[in-house]
């Protein structure tokens, strides 16, 4: 009886394998660079807490120095004095990184529709998954990073060749849905109010 | 209500015709011309015990019904000792918007008047360092003034933005 290679030996390409390998890694060991500037922080605050705890995701090293950092989750509006520190920090991040625009203000402004506020950070730096939410609640953050980890498994590269490609500004682009994303919890939500039987 | 001493020790400051006065809601105010608001703080601060200065703000009166003058200039004074206060409004017009500085009275106007400086533009003569403390440097309008629009005019946006390529 013969044993071919191909039954005990795993064949692959060398390349995407480093890229799996690179992703598995990049994407489970998230370091958040908390840059919160507003309520959404307090929120940030509690995702990263004992109950929520952002460390069954991997990310729960949050550290205060760009330079240690991948992901910079800003949290908060953000006003025209902030626009060059927000900047000059993105670029201190060492590479890969990614960025997180958290709640309604970051993403666009929200409510402050006034002549110092910036509407949406995406202007100025690019920006990988927006959360809605006005504070977004730690559920939707969780998500996010989840989504943040889909992505980077999707397009990551060991070279980080993908980020070259953009080379415009961004808005949010729409992703596919993937089956997790369709179940929902049993119950009828389509009223804020519970009716009750008479 | 302010009691009528403070009001006479005033009148001894400054001579009898040069200040009003008004009630709202049990507040007095004391309306004096800019050339006079000087002595009377000094005045109020020195003979009648107003220690505190809790704040100075200003209002742009452009387009309020009935109003005479362009911006008024608000300071509320506070007496630590029996918790009397006051309020002292001065009116400025264009293109004079210079008043002098209550820093050598109360080392607390510093930070209030480049609030007041930094919004609507009125100098403060003698302030030791009179540069905007909320909006950046470089910026040139006076945001609070009512004939400054509401969302600015693109300041906000006047940065570069930086692709994911180039970061």
């Amino acid at each position: 009886m013969a044993i071919r290679l191909d039954d005990n030996v795993l064949v692959t390409r060398l390349a995407p394998l480093a890229d799996w390998l690179a992703n598995w890694g990049r994407a489970n060991s998230l370091w958040p660079m908390p840059f919160a500037t507003a309520c959404c922080g307090i929120e940030l605050m509690a995702t990263g807490a004992s109950r929520y705890d952002i460390a069954r995701f991997g990310a729960e090293a949050m550290r205060f120095s760009p330079r240690q950092c991948d992901l910079m989750i800003v949290a908060g509006r953000v006003v025209m004095k902030m626009v060059p520190v927000m900047q000059r920090i993105w670029l201190q991040m060492s590479e890969p990184k990614w960025c997180i625009s958290m709640g309604a203000c970051a993403s666009s402004g929200g409510v402050f529709d006034t002549y110092a506020v910036v509407q949406g950070i995406d202007r100025f730096i690019p920006v990988d998954v927006y959360v809605p939410g006005c504070p977004p609640r730690p559920e939707q953050l969780i998500q996010s990073i989840l989504d943040l980890q889909e992505k980077i498994r999707q397009t990551g590269t060991v070279t980080g060749k993908e980020f070259a490609q953009r080379t415009a500004r961004e808005g949010p682009t729409e992703v596919k849905a993937r089956p997790m994303d369709l179940v929902v919890a049993p119950g009828d939500f389509s009223t804020a109010t519970q009716q009750w039987e008479k | 209500m302010i009691s009528e001493t403070i009001l006479n020790s005033l009148r001894e400051c400054l001579g009898p015709e040069k200040f009003t006065t008004s009630e709202f809601r049990d507040n007095t105010r004391i309306i004096v011309a800019p050339d006079a608001l000087y002595k009377t703080l000094e005045c109020l601060k020195n003979k009648s015990g107003f220690d505190m200065l809790v704040d100075v703000t200003a209002v742009d009166y452009l387009n309020y019904p009935d109003a005479k003058d362009r911006f008024g200039v608000i300071y509320a004074l506070l007496n630590t000792a029996n918790g009397e206060r006051l309020y002292v409004k001065t009116f400025l017009n264009e293109p004079d918007l210079t008043i002098p500085s209550a820093f050598p009275l109360w080392r607390g106007a510093n930070w209030m008047e480049r609030e007041v400086y930094d919004m609507f533009g009125i100098r403060f003569e003698g302030h030791p360092d009179l540069r905007r403390i909320l909006m950046p440097p470089e910026f040139t309008a006076f945001p609070l003034r009512k004939d400054y629009p509401l969302r600015g005019r693109g300041e906000r946006h006047n940065f570069p933005m930086i692709t994911r390529a180039e970061s």
